[in-house]
């Protein structure tokens, strides 16, 4: 077993612990930290796969950015999980069932089914660049998927901003060009008839 | 550098025009009051009437691939895609009516109903399964969002909760489904798949595993029992006017999808899928029907009368023949015109902050006006499958298919729960001529409103005097 491969199970080994781990954490902050280190550890798979891209992509995208968003909201809603769980222990036996027989159905069906003989991996030397690779086909041949997946971007959030845009009638907000127009007579008031002669 | 061939853009015009039109629509709404928010609903008819003149404009007498071999314009994606036009005009045309009378006319509902075309038309014309998953999602996401539009309402958040969560299971089987296919045949494109299944170098056992996970997607979007669980519950709690496009334009579409993945793709497949499809459009019919009859509300009523049908729209499409085919291209099209014609209806019913979705709120119809009675009953009777309407030769040439591939027993077991499901539309025209009307409230609605709606009781009753020319047409856009 070589270095590579000795690497490979340790993150796969990772991955799968902090995957089950998010959906059992009691403490739903926890169960958001280890969905970054389940995001983090993928990462790392795709590195060995020679995806450097992708995997910096994910990292930064999803670790820095929506995780951080998704961190902040947890945080500010209090989930009380208990709750959630409280119908767990009566459907238990059979949601375990089913699982346990589609678990043992798929892995009947792919382990024998893949030939890997017919998919090996290529490898690039050092000066072959991922970026340049997807850069090439992302805007050529996938140019149809690339521009859909753009309007569906376009279309949440279109979607996101109707279902949560509420215009209160007492809403209180700034006017610029109001805040800009005022003169000294609409806010400054001199008495006078206070001075010390009197 | 690789080697590539630039697209042949002027193939997608009416996608590209939709999409210009969108965002135009999108930022002029911003500036109107809402006394002026006709502008955006004429903008968007005019954006479908245009639309429709592109689509009728392009040469669909030979298929063209385009874009790397995403993209595919046949003759079966011009005629679903001018059908699904006309639907889309009466979805708007009608829920206008709606919006009003409810106080809901937003601008963003038509930019979402939009999205949602513009996704189906992506779903018609696709040939890779890139392209078909994210139509089915930009469609998709456009109805969780107008089955939420109504915020105030606490039965519509929580349908659409139950359709965004039920709709994600739905698209992960799918994806997992393809995910499968690819990993047997090396490709998403469905030309190189169908290639590859019938030169049979990949493991078939992997095959048939992938399909039974498209099967179960295609199912759920469907609608098809056992994964109807969602439909109901959704064309309940939504708003009339969402529900009527739930109910008629995505029908269009989701034909057009499992075509496009099972007769074209996976034809080499076809004995592993027509069993699956027979199961599903038995229990369908007879679910559907029969739960139907217990419904006391209109909409869930009609839901379950969906299930029926996507039933029998499944019958043709596992003949696995041309015939087969186009009989369920024909059955799609009249059924979301008739579906649309119903909603349309109680649309047409409803008053301010009131809706029509009691069947005893039909009770006496004729009393109150007769044209709409008469309207109600055609629609009626073209669901149960009555002649002269569209219904009874849908119905006819489904199973003329099923019959000519030797399965006569599945055409009479459908025949016989179609024949129990009549009871439940001729109990709405016993309703409506036979019993005393509650309220004496004449029925209002726009001059548009009322001449659509005329209108489409005409053409169901129409194309089921004279059903030969479209069906002509269906039939030519599978030779």
């Amino acid at each position: 077993m070589g270095f590579e491969k000795i690497m490979f199970y340790i993150f796969a080994a990772i991955l799968v612990i902090s995957a089950l781990k998010i959906i059992t954490a009691r403490n739903t902050v926890h169960a958001a930290l280890f969905l970054v280190l389940a995001f983090f550890t993928t990462a790392a798979l795709w590195l060995m796969l020679e995806a450097e891209f992708l995997a910096m992509v994910l990292v930064l995208v999803y670790v820095g950015a929506v995780m951080v968003l998704f961190l902040f909201v947890v945080m500010m809603l209090n989930v009380n999980v208990d709750e959630l769980r409280a119908g767990v222990a009566r459907y238990l036996p059979v949601g375990a069932a089913v699982a346990i027989a589609i678990i043992l159905e798929m892995s009947y069906f792919i382990l024998g089914g893949f030939d890997n003989s017919q998919f090996t991996p290529v490898t690039h030397g050092a000066d072959y660049s991922n970026t340049r690779a997807i850069g090439n086909i992302l805007y050529t041949e996938y140019l149809l998927a690339f521009e859909i997946a753009a309007v569906l971007l376009l279309l949440a959030i279109v979607a996101a901003i109707t279902l949560t845009l509420r215009r209160r009638p007492n809403t209180k907000f700034q006017n610029p060009s109001e805040q800009v127009k005022v003169r000294k007579v609409d806010r400054l008031r001199i008495i006078k008839g206070m001075d010390s002669e009197n | 550098m690789i080697d590539f061939t630039m697209p042949d853009f002027t193939q997608a015009y009416a996608e590209i025009f939709v999409l210009v039109m969108i965002c135009v629509i999108l930022i002029l709404d911003q500036f109107l009051s809402d006394a002026k928010r006709n502008i955006t609903y004429y903008l968007t008819q005019l954006t479908v009437v245009a639309a429709a003149v592109i689509t009728f404009n392009q040469d669909h007498s030979v298929s063209v691939i385009s874009f790397s071999g995403m993209f595919i314009n046949d003759g079966m994606s011009a005629l679903l895609k001018m059908s699904l036009y006309v639907v889309m005009i009466g979805i708007f045309l009608y829920s206008r009516d709606y919006l009003v009378k409810q106080g809901l006319l937003k601008g963003e509902y038509y930019v979402l109903g939009l999205f949602g075309m513009l996704g189906m038309m992506i779903m018609i014309s696709s040939h890779n399964f890139l392209t078909i998953y994210l139509g089915l999602e930009l469609l998709s996401l456009s109805l969780y969002a107008l089955v939420a539009f109504n915020r105030n309402s606490p039965t519509a958040s929580e349908a659409a909760m139950k359709y965004f969560v039920l709709g994600a299971i739905a698209s992960g089987m799918l994806l997992y489904g393809m995910s499968m296919l690819y990993g047997a045949n090396g490709s998403l494109d469905f030309t190189i798949i169908s290639n590859s299944i019938n030169e049979g170098s990949a493991s078939k056992q992997i095959q048939a595993f992938g399909l039974v996970f498209i099967i179960v997607g295609l199912a759920f979007k469907l609608g098809a029992v056992p994964f109807h669980m969602w439909l109901p519950d959704i064309y309940h709690g939504a708003p009339t006017s969402v529900t009527l496009y739930i109910a008629s334009a995505p029908k269009i579409a989701a034909f057009a999808m499992v075509i496009r993945l099972l007769a074209e793709t996976m034809p080499g497949l076809q004995t592993d899928w027509q069993t699956m499809l027979i199961m599903l459009s038995v229990l369908s019919i007879g679910i559907g029907n029969v739960i139907a009859i217990a419904q006391s509300n209109l909409k869930r009523m009609l839901a379950y009368s969906t299930i029926s049908h996507v039933g029998f729209l499944l019958l043709g499409i596992l003949a696995g023949n041309e015939a087969g085919y186009s009989a369920a291209m024909f059955y799609t099209i009249t059924y979301a015109l008739t579906s649309l014609g119903a909603f349309g209806m109680i649309i047409l019913m409803s008053r301010n902050g009131f809706e029509a979705d009691r069947l005893d709120d039909y009770k006496g119809l004729n009393q109150r006006n007769p044209w709409y009675a008469f309207v109600m009953l055609i629609l009626m009777f073209s669901m149960a499958g009555v002649p002269p309407t569209v219904g009874f030769f849908a119905k006819l040439w489904v199973l003329e298919a099923v019959i000519n591939i030797d399965m006569t027993w599945l055409a009479l077991v459908a025949v016989f729960f179609s024949v129990i499901g009549a009871f439940y539309y001729i109990r709405i025209i016993k309703l409506m001529y036979f019993d005393k009307s509650e309220t004496d409230i004449a029925i209002e609605g726009s001059a548009d409103m009322r001449l659509a709606i005329s209108l489409n009781g005409i053409l169901i009753l129409a194309l089921g005097i004279l059903p030969n020319s479209l069906m002509a047409l269906c039939v030519a856009a599978f030779a």
